[in-house]
């Protein structure tokens, strides 16, 4: 299973907000196996989804180099289930940001309904904790331009940013390792 | 100027919502980290919880002095040394470092802040 609870980015702010969107769908195993007969979306992947969202736009302020974990949810209030054929769109704003960690606030909603509201406090690993990245940095491109990422993110003066160059690097040393 | 109370109400809903305890557990003697379970982590919950509050900047060094319990001039055989009482009291200020001058293990410092400490560092942030 691939653990990517977001579809695409709609829009993003660097250093400040990031709203992506999520389809729901019956296809997907999680929705039956959850509660057999009551197909919803978990509550746990809505928080899942909204830690990438918080979490991209936290590690992209270091050119996504940064190791960033979600450390812990502090508030997380459902007001109604997810279901199938939903969409939703979660919206994550970076309201601190210290060496050690960042605290995001999140809300989700649907159809333009608010349908869950959370805080999330996400810790940004140091050596102590080893320093083997999470991703190979070709392989995040890659799940960030199907997101759309880079085609909406712009800075708060309205400027587009740029794939990382680290990143465009690895994937070139690669293609050109692994000729077709 | 907030007065003691309003600071004290304020610090009190930061803990209630960082940590998960009751209102009637954060007394102004409770430990963070024995008394209410705070751990690492609710550290900076809480942080970002009081700058938001009060609209202050916390930087980290003034709540955890990590520098000088890990300063090998600062620490003897796992102990704070005269020395590095002394630096711990001009950093701290508002910090009760009485009961710890006593036998001040390294190890025991993480357990000394109390709710009225973190009232007190507010007010100074404040005053």
């Amino acid at each position: 299973m691939r653990w990517f609870w977001i579809d695409r980015f709609e829009k993003f702010v660097v250093g400040k907000e990031a709203v992506t969107i999520k389809n729901v769908t019956l296809a997907e195993e999680p929705l039956d196996d959850y509660l057999p007969g009551h197909p919803h979306y978990p509550h746990s992947l809505i928080v899942e989804g909204m830690a990438q969202t918080g979490g991209l736009l936290l590690s992209q302020m270091e050119q996504f180099l940064q190791r960033v974990v979600l450390a812990k949810v502090t508030k997380a209030d459902f007001f109604f289930v997810a279901q199938p054929g939903d969409q939703l769109r979660l919206t994550a704003k970076l309201l601190g940001r210290q060496a050690e960690g960042a605290f995001v606030e999140g809300t989700v909603e649907i159809d333009g309904k608010k349908q869950a509201e959370m805080e999330l406090t996400f810790a940004i690993l140091d050596e102590s904790f080893g320093k083997e990245p999470f991703f190979i940095p070709r392989d995040l491109l890659r799940i960030l331009r199907a997101m759309r990422l880079f085609e909406v993110a712009r800075t708060e003066a309205g400027e587009r940013i740029e794939e990382p160059q680290h990143m465009l690097d690895d994937e070139q040393a690669y293609l050109a390792s692994h000729p077709f | 100027m907030p007065s003691s109370e309003e600071i004290f109400q304020k610090v009190q809903a930061a803990l209630v919502d960082a940590l998960g305890v009751e209102e009637d557990e954060v007394t102004p003697e409770a430990t963070m980290v024995g008394d209410l379970g705070a751990e690492s982590i609710d550290f900076l919950d809480i942080v970002f919880k009081l700058e938001k509050a009060f609209g202050i900047n916390i930087p980290r060094e003034e709540l955890f002095p990590d520098d000088i319990l890990t300063n090998a001039s600062y620490v003897k055989d796992g102990k704070v040394t005269e020395q590095g009482i002394s630096e711990l009291k001009a950093r701290l200020p508002w910090a009760n470092l009485t009961n710890f001058e006593q036998n001040p293990r390294v190890q025991d410092f993480g357990n000394l802040l109390t709710v009225n400490d973190l009232c007190r560092y507010v007010a100074t942030k404040l005053g």
